[in-house]
Parts: C-alpha cells; structure tokens; sequence
C-alpha cells in the first residue's frame, strides 16, 4: 500500500475523512437509535 | 406476482428474516470494506489524474448509491399507494436520509476532486446541478414526513413527492450526454476504466451497497420497534 498521496493530500484525505465521518456517523446513529428504541420496548413489555 | 413479495412482508417475518441475516451483511460490509482500501490504497497514479483516482472510488459509488437509492424509495413509495402496506411506508421513510447522505458525500467528494482537476470546486453543469435538486428532494421528503402528524397521511403524500422527484433519476443519468457539460461522461460500463482501477472500484461499490443494505434493514426494523413502542404506550 502507498500512502505518499503528494500532491493531491490535500484533497483526497479530506475527502475520506469526510466519507469515514458521515458513513460511520450514520452506522452509529443507526445502531444507538435501535438499541435505545429495544431497550425501551424491553422495559415497557416487562411492566 | 408479488405473492412471493407480501410473504416477506409481514413485520413480524420480515424482522425475523433480517436478524438473521444482519449479523452476515455487516461482517460482509466490513470485509469488503477493507479490502477495497487495501485495493485503492495499491493501486498505480493514473497518468493524467495521478492519485486523486482514490477520490473517484468513494466518489462514483457514492453519487450511483444516491441515485439507487432514490430509485428504492419510488419503488416503496409505489407499493405505499397501490397496496397501502406499512412496511412500504416504513422502507421508503427509512431509505430517504441514507439516500441523503449517500447525495451530500457524492457532491462533497465531488468537489474535492474537481478542484485539483478541473480547478474549481463548484459549476453549475447538468450532472452537479441535478445532484444539488436530488439532494433538496430527499430533504424535501424527510422535512414533509416530519411536518405531518397523521402517518397514514405523511406516507400518502410523501409517496407523491417521491414519484415525483423521480424526473430527476434520468435527467442525472443522461445530463452528460444531453448537454456539453465538464463532468465526464460514463465509463464504467463502456469499459474505459483500466483494470487496476476497476477492481477497487468494484469492491468499493459493494461495500457502498452492503452498507446501505444494513443500515436500511436497521432502520426498518427500528422503525418496526417504534410503532409497537407507540401502540403500546397508547394503550398503557
């Protein structure tokens, strides 16, 4: 693998920053939201 | 014909059949994941761009997801009229904000690379500007399915938007060869794209749509969990 990305660092890490950011944002918000709602049917069904 | 269709259709099947089958799907995303960066990461400058070829493999998956995407959600929205099914209602609700996102990267990793290349980060071109009214529709949708309280009512009329924002799918497909614009015409299927470049793309394709599948099939079911939350609430 090469990571000596000259001279176009500049744009193509940013470009995957953004991607990694809005991406696994997106998987975490996902899964907190389905672990929440769970966790709240959990509580609910066993009262 | 969909008999087959309605089978899986059923909440309580269909969040059986997709727990069973997420744990797979996101294993899967992660592997080819890695892959495609090992891929992407090896392969050679291309001779005119040099390495900012490694945008164009999170770029182009992005900017096809966002369209796909969209095309899921005219599907859906078809079924949420013609058949009225909530798990029609649920999946086209569910697909708008990862169609969203999947819009937003493919126009920000868009720019990114037309900077260096082109030397500019932004033109009003056919492919660029109905990508900007494509990423406005899925707003649209997701802001109107929030500003309507009755969900019957939401689905219906969210439907309609989606159907109609469904102009915009071949005016982005067909923009670079309609009118003179700088975005680059299609070179996947054409077969203009280099081996070496080609074999990461793939790879980073998929990962793009195992990724949406699983956040998809997430968001569904979460979506599932709400309703039954609600009912139950209200009849607490």
């Amino acid at each position: 693998m090469n990571f000596d990305l000259s001279p176009y660092g500049a744009f193509i890490w940013p470009a995957y920053a953004v991607s990694a950011l809005l991406l696994g944002g997106l998987t975490l918000w996902a899964m907190a939201r389905w672990r929440a709602v769970k966790a709240k049917l959990a509580t609910l069904e066993k009262t | 014909m969909f008999d087959w269709l309605f089978r899986y259709a059923n909440p309580a099947r269909f969040m059986g059949l997709s727990g069973a089958l997420l744990p797979w799907l996101w294993s899967a995303a992660l592997l080819t994941l890695a892959t495609a960066l090992y891929l992407g990461f090896s392969a050679p400058p291309d001779y005119q761009q040099g390495r900012t070829v490694l945008i164009l493999f999170i770029h182009v998956p992005a900017a096809i997801m966002a369209t796909n995407v969209y095309a899921c959600m005219v599907v859906a929205s078809l079924f949420s009229l013609i058949n009225r099914h909530i798990l029609a209602d649920v999946a086209a609700r569910t697909a708008a904000p990862l169609g969203a996102i999947f819009t937003l990267l493919a126009l920000i990793t868009g720019s990114l690379w037309g900077k260096p290349m082109w030397g500019t980060w932004w033109v009003w071109d056919g492919r660029l500007t109905s990508t900007l009214v494509q990423f406005f529709l899925y707003l649209g949708y997701i802001a109107l399915w929030n500003a309507i309280e009755d969900e019957t009512r939401a689905a219906r009329i969210c439907a309609v938007l989606a159907l109609v924002g469904a102009v915009n799918i071949p005016i982005i497909k067909f923009s670079v060869d309609w009118w003179a614009t700088l975005h680059q015409g299609e070179s996947i299927m054409s077969g203009n794209l280099a081996g070496p470049f080609l074999v990461p793309f793939l790879v980073m394709m998929l990962f793009y749509m195992l990724l949406f599948v699983c956040l998809w099939l997430t968001r569904i079911r979460t979506l599932i969990l709400e309703r039954r939350l609600r009912s139950l609430m209200g009849a607490a």
